[in-house]
């Protein structure tokens, strides 16, 4: 086992260290720096110079590199080109909403999928089996966006019943219903499509064990249909099910620009939309690496996760 | 479409030898009832992208005094805020959308085949580099390194296809590996080694033509999240720029919360396209995976 994770995390450094040179790369590339920014006519030339060379920008771009990295490691993650906040509390304020919306997202989207795409391999080929599938392709089409606004044009708008956009009432709100009244709306657009992607995967890993030796021993030993789906099946099927935790954080996340944006969800995807409208680089940089490492870690966890409870695995 | 389907001796037809690889191919993917209904609506679709200037009766691109009509018998879906027909925009959106579908994935899908045969073939430092260089490419949430791309090299059609194409390979990559890896240990690649033919004509010939079908399935999922992509990209304001007409661009309006309620013609239909397609395209694909993958029945 502690081979296995050894192994697994000298396969995750490099893949760490070259996420980072990829950022610094585009880095690099994104035009304008903060001595563009102080370039005003009551600035002369003697002190952009001088600025210059506190800040390092002169120096070459590996020797930047390796002080950015350092920076990092000490929490210092840039200053951003708008607001001139430092970046890392900026990303401390919009965590919390985002990881909120996520979490819920994933909970329910899952709570859909697992039963729905049991109960479709179990009755494969019946009509229930039919409009499940044909509803998890609807769940992977539809777009964050337009879904997004279909709901606050219906809930919102039209019937009333739902806050249009935010967290919170302003001024009067904050209190639990109303946060989960503004939640309602997101949380549904994200777990649609949690749920589209996973049903389909729940399925086919239900129906290959359903066709495994020892279901078909059970049942010879005349064991109940539901009782062997429950005790042998299930347990099996879900295994695999733990993978889809790490493919589902890149998926959130880039669900999550789309439909914080519609919301006005203040979240991580709000601040990379406005971020990204304004070019404000350093905090681009930050939120790009940031979603990145969360992924690898998320990646390298549940691959270590999959490991404990599968010991088929180790041998590979 | 064939005629003289019938879906129930399934079992039948597989025993019958003569029967070709395609025809039995094709007879499996005519069972599919959403995959022909979806691949029904793609040509539909195909077709209002080709015959644009004779479905649409209106210039897409005109700007008149007839802003934001309520549609009536001369505007069919109505006008947009500087008086564009807005069926007219719609018919001319397929074009954009299939567009950057089907040139995204030829890029990503050439570079994605091409480092996967190598990656899957040769193993050892070169499978090492090419798998951690997927690796950190599939790291990023995809929407993510698309935008602070496109911030940079800036938005418009050509380079969406670009930054897309460039950045979709990975899937296709592990897909062809793992296949690779599979093919590498039949006989009769180890008999072209002995043959002695060359690594390219081992790869290009005798491997690649059976990796065919888990790279048509992936292409055609491909096209799909390409569409979603552009859509979402241009709704955001960072994709196809107006005036040129792409369905993603027509929902930016509808974040004006008076377009959204008094307006809806201005963006459901364009929402819905978007939506029927890229179902009918994953649809199709499903099709495919199960015409061309024999173990899942």
């Amino acid at each position: 086992m502690i081979k296995y994770i050894r192994k697994r995390l000298l396969i995750t450094l490099p893949v760490l260290l070259g996420v980072t040179i990829i950022n610094f790369i585009i880095m690099l590339l994104a035009p304008g720096n903060a001595i563009d920014l102080m370039t005003n006519p009551h600035v002369n030339a003697a002190t952009l110079a001088l600025k210059t060379q506190a800040l390092g920008l002169n120096q070459p771009a590996y020797v930047r590199y390796f002080h950015w990295i350092i920076n990092m490691f000490h929490g210092d993650l840039g200053t951003s080109m708008t607001t001139f906040q430092p970046v890392s509390e900026m990303l401390g304020e919009r965590i919390g909403p985002t990881l909120l919306l996520m979490g819920l997202a994933l909970l329910f989207g899952l709570l859909i999928a697992i039963p729905l795409g049991i109960l479709s391999a179990v009755k494969q080929g019946s009509k229930l089996d039919f409009v499940t599938v044909t509803g998890s392709f609807v769940g992977i089409s539809i777009p964050n966006f337009f879904l997004g606004l279909g709901l606050i044009s219906i809930f919102s708008l039209n019937l009333g019943w739902l806050p249009t956009s935010g967290m919170e009432t302003l001024g009067a709100g904050g209190d639990l219903a109303d946060r989960i009244n503004h939640l309602i709306l997101p949380v549904i657009v994200l777990s649609a499509n949690v749920a589209g992607r996973n049903i389909r995967y729940v399925r086919s890993s239900m129906l290959e064990i359903l066709g495994k030796d020892y279901l078909r021993t059970e049942r010879a030993k005349g064991m109940k249909e539901w009782k062997i789906i429950c005790t042998h099946g299930l347990r099996n099927a879900l295994i695999p099910i733990i993978t889809v935790l790490g493919f589902e954080i890149p998926m959130l996340f880039s669900g999550a620009v789309v439909t914080e944006k519609i919301f006005s969800w203040p979240g991580l995807g709000q601040l990379t939309m406005n971020s990204i409208l304004s070019r404000d680089y350093p905090t681009i940089m930050a939120l790009n690496l940031f979603m990145a490492i969360v992924v690898i870690g998320s990646n390298l966890l549940t691959d270590i996760l999959y490991a404990v409870i599968d010991p088929r695995i180790k041998f590979k | 479409m064939p005629e003289d389907i019938d879906c129930s001796n399934e079992q039948v037809e597989k025993n019958e030898t003569d029967v070709s690889m395609y025809r039995y191919v094709a007879h499996r993917f005519f069972c599919h009832k959403l995959a022909v209904t979806g691949l029904a609506f793609v040509i539909l679709i195909i077709l209002c992208a080709l015959l644009a200037p004779l479905i649409a009766t209106q210039s897409p691109f005109v700007v008149s005094d007839n802003a934001n009509l309520v549609p009536y018998w001369k505007h069919i879906l109505g006008t947009d805020s500087v008086g564009r027909d807005v069926f007219s925009r719609l018919i001319y959106g397929a074009r954009v959308s299939l567009t950057v579908g089907v040139l995204t994935v030829l890029i990503s899908v050439g570079i994605g085949t091409v480092l996967g045969l190598l990656s899957g073939y040769f193993g050892g430092k070169t499978d090492m580099i090419i798998m951690r260089l997927t690796d950190m490419f599939m790291s990023f949430p995809d929407i993510m390194l698309i935008l602070v791309i496109v911030s940079i090299v800036g938005p418009g059609l050509r380079n969406i296809i670009i930054v897309l194409g460039l950045l979709q390979w990975p899937g296709v990559t592990r897909i062809v590996r793992s296949n690779v890896l599979v093919i590498k240990q039949e006989d009769y690649i180890k008999s072209c080694t002995v043959l002695g033919l060359s690594t390219s004509r081992t790869l290009f010939i005798h491997i690649l033509p059976n990796t065919i079908a888990p790279i048509l399935v992936y292409a055609t999922t491909g096209i799909a999240s390409a569409i979603i992509t552009e859509a979402s990209l241009s709704f955001l304001g960072m994709g196809v720029q107006p005036p040129t007409p792409s369905w993603g661009n027509m929902l930016t309006d509808a974040q004006s919360l008076t377009v959204l309620t008094t307006q809806p013609w201005l963006w459901v239909p364009a929402g819905t396209l978007i939506f029927l397609s890229v179902l009918a395209i994953n649809a199709i694909g499903d099709g495919l995976r199960n015409a061309l993958d024999a173990r899942q029945q």
